[in-house]
């Protein structure tokens, strides 16, 4: 494994009783790079990040964090990343403050050296006004910034974002991309962006398309692009062209069985 | 983790609990209501028909009132214990279990920590239950508030460690009222808590009386009576302890990733 890898994955696999939510599911994330996980429904992508964060473990293959493999050394692989979840989760009844205290003192933190990240860390999302309010009066938008800051206190070098513009109207979540991308190269930091929504990765480095468990491209955007038939097509066209594909290769190989 | 994480991390999750605690104002209130009802309510209309013949610790004849303030304070207990098993399912469905469990520590750590930060909550309610009993002159010895603190933390560990078993299984906010039906009432109503068990044998009742032997509330309700006075029941110590150490390990186990206890709630992709 390179030393700039923030992520990698060597045949993934799991099933929930006879559905294989994973196949066989490779890909490696280099520091600074902005993968984005494309994916429809069902696709695979939420069990995948289950598995990147420990919550679950796969039934074969590995996954190392920076380094650690998470099934065997999972502290050491957590400190490592930051997660912002499909499913909100923040304390309702906390402040912004009091959300992202509790965030950094479960990572460790000294409570003086939390003080400072979060300040800095507010003031770069222009947050500080909101700072002493209870999260529950914030916009889905603010919120989802406060889970993007918390996500960061830690100083990870792999950001998850599991379709985290869930909720948020496409200004927002423009504004939230762009941020991210930003973050990715000032910080070198890792990034893998799971969602359905097109528009949020075309800006990506790569984008790794997965269906039903399986991936089906890992390429760069252009590179996805360029290739035959998908020639120039939108990025929209060729995610759908893929996602029939397969579907069309899936019905040949159950009538063949 | 080192230790000042282990610290910082302890701090926090018990600040959580603690300021959810202060937060909800009734709550409090609701949990010192219950036991107080059965104390003044309930021992003083019975008062007069559970004749308590002098059983250890007790030297003397007591008060039925006397009698019954343990297994009143186990219940304050019980209850907040299972209370903690529903914070763990609200915690679950918000989403904010998710964030707790991706954090950089031992699973067992984060489980053992909200067990402490239960405790703690069980103690504050002890203590104001305990001074209620005293307003109204029940003969509990105030040494004993120092002698029973040991018994506190124990039986509240272990009725804690239960209420994290629990949250295992249990899915939804909903359930928590059939947990009710099905593990409180039970529990508190097999044991010694109300009657001594004798009174059961005497009275045919042989099923019940087996059942109370099993019930890890009987001799919580027993390691806590003892002591009050000073004493220390052995058999009481040795189940609840190894009770605490079985249903901690369990809820460690029905946290363990392979068994994928948070569900895949509200999965998307």
């Amino acid at each position: 494994m390179q030393s700039d890898t923030a992520l990698e994955l060597t045949a993934v696999s799991k099933t929930y009783g006879t559905v294989k939510a994973l196949d066989q599911v490779s890909l490696a994330i280099q520091s600074s790079q902005f993968v984005g996980l494309l994916g429809q429904n069902g696709a695979g992508k939420t069990t995948l990040f289950q598995l990147l964060t420990g919550l679950f473990n796969g039934d074969s293959g590995q996954i190392w964090v920076c380094g650690h493999d998470i099934r065997h050394h999972p502290i050491a692989a957590l400190s490592s990343i930051g997660v912002v979840f499909q499913q909100p989760t923040l304390d309702l009844d906390l402040t912004v403050q009091g959300n992202l205290k509790f965030h950094c003192l479960l990572h460790g933190l000294s409570r003086s050296e939390a003080e400072q990240r979060i300040s800095s860390e507010l003031e770069r999302f222009e947050m500080q006004a909101v700072r002493y309010l209870p999260v529950r009066s914030l916009s889905g938008g603010n919120q989802r910034k406060v889970e993007l800051i918390r996500s960061l206190l830690h100083r990870p070098r792999l950001l998850l974002m599991d379709e985290a513009t869930v909720g948020l109207d496409p200004e927002s979540r423009k504004a939230l991309v762009n941020h991210v991308i930003a973050l990715c190269k000032e910080r070198d930091l890792a990034v893998l962006w799971s969602t359905h929504i097109v528009e949020e990765i075309q800006q990506a480095d790569r984008v790794v398309v997965l269906d039903r468990g399986k991936v089906l491209a890992d390429s760069s955007p252009g590179e996805l692009l360029a290739k035959e038939p998908l020639c120039g097509s939108s990025l929209s066209d060729a995610f759908l062209h893929l996602i029939n594909l397969n579907k069309t290769v899936g019905v040949v190989h159950e009538r063949a069985c | 983790m080192n230790t000042s994480h282990a610290i910082n991390a302890f701090s926090a999750l018990s600040a959580r609990e603690v300021g959810k605690f202060m937060r909800q104002k009734g709550r409090l209130f609701s949990a010192l209501v219950r036991p107080a009802l059965w104390l003044l309510v309930f021992a003083a209309g019975f008062q007069n028909v559970f004749g308590v013949a002098v059983i250890p610790p007790y030297e003397s004849y007591i008060e039925y009132e006397v009698y019954i303030s343990p297994g009143l304070l186990c219940m304050v207990i019980l209850f907040n214990g299972m209370q903690s098993s529903l914070s763990m399912v609200y915690d679950r469905e918000m989403g904010l279990m998710r964030l707790l469990l991706t954090a950089p520590l031992p699973r067992w750590y984060i489980l053992f920590s909200k067990l402490m930060a239960g405790t703690l909550l069980s103690l504050l309610q002890v203590y104001s239950f305990m001074i209620i009993c005293w307003l109204f002159d029940v003969d509990i010895p105030l040494v004993g508030a120092l002698t029973a603190l040991p018994a506190f933390i124990l039986v509240a560990l272990m009725l804690g460690a239960l209420g994290l078993l629990l949250s295992v299984s249990v899915k939804q906010l909903e359930n928590f009222a059939g947990m009710m039906n099905f593990v409180i009432f039970p529990m508190f109503f097999i044991s010694p808590a109300l009657y001594p068990l004798w009174k059961l044998e005497e009275a045919g009742a042989e099923l019940v009386f087996m059942a109370a032997q099993y019930n890890p509330f009987t001799y919580s309700v027993e390691l806590v009576r003892f002591a009050l006075y000073g004493q220390l029941n052995w058999l009481a110590l040795s189940v609840v302890f190894g009770a605490f150490v079985l249903f901690f390990s369990l809820a460690v186990w029905g946290y363990d990733p392979q068994k994928g206890v948070i569900g895949r709630s509200k999965a998307g992709g």
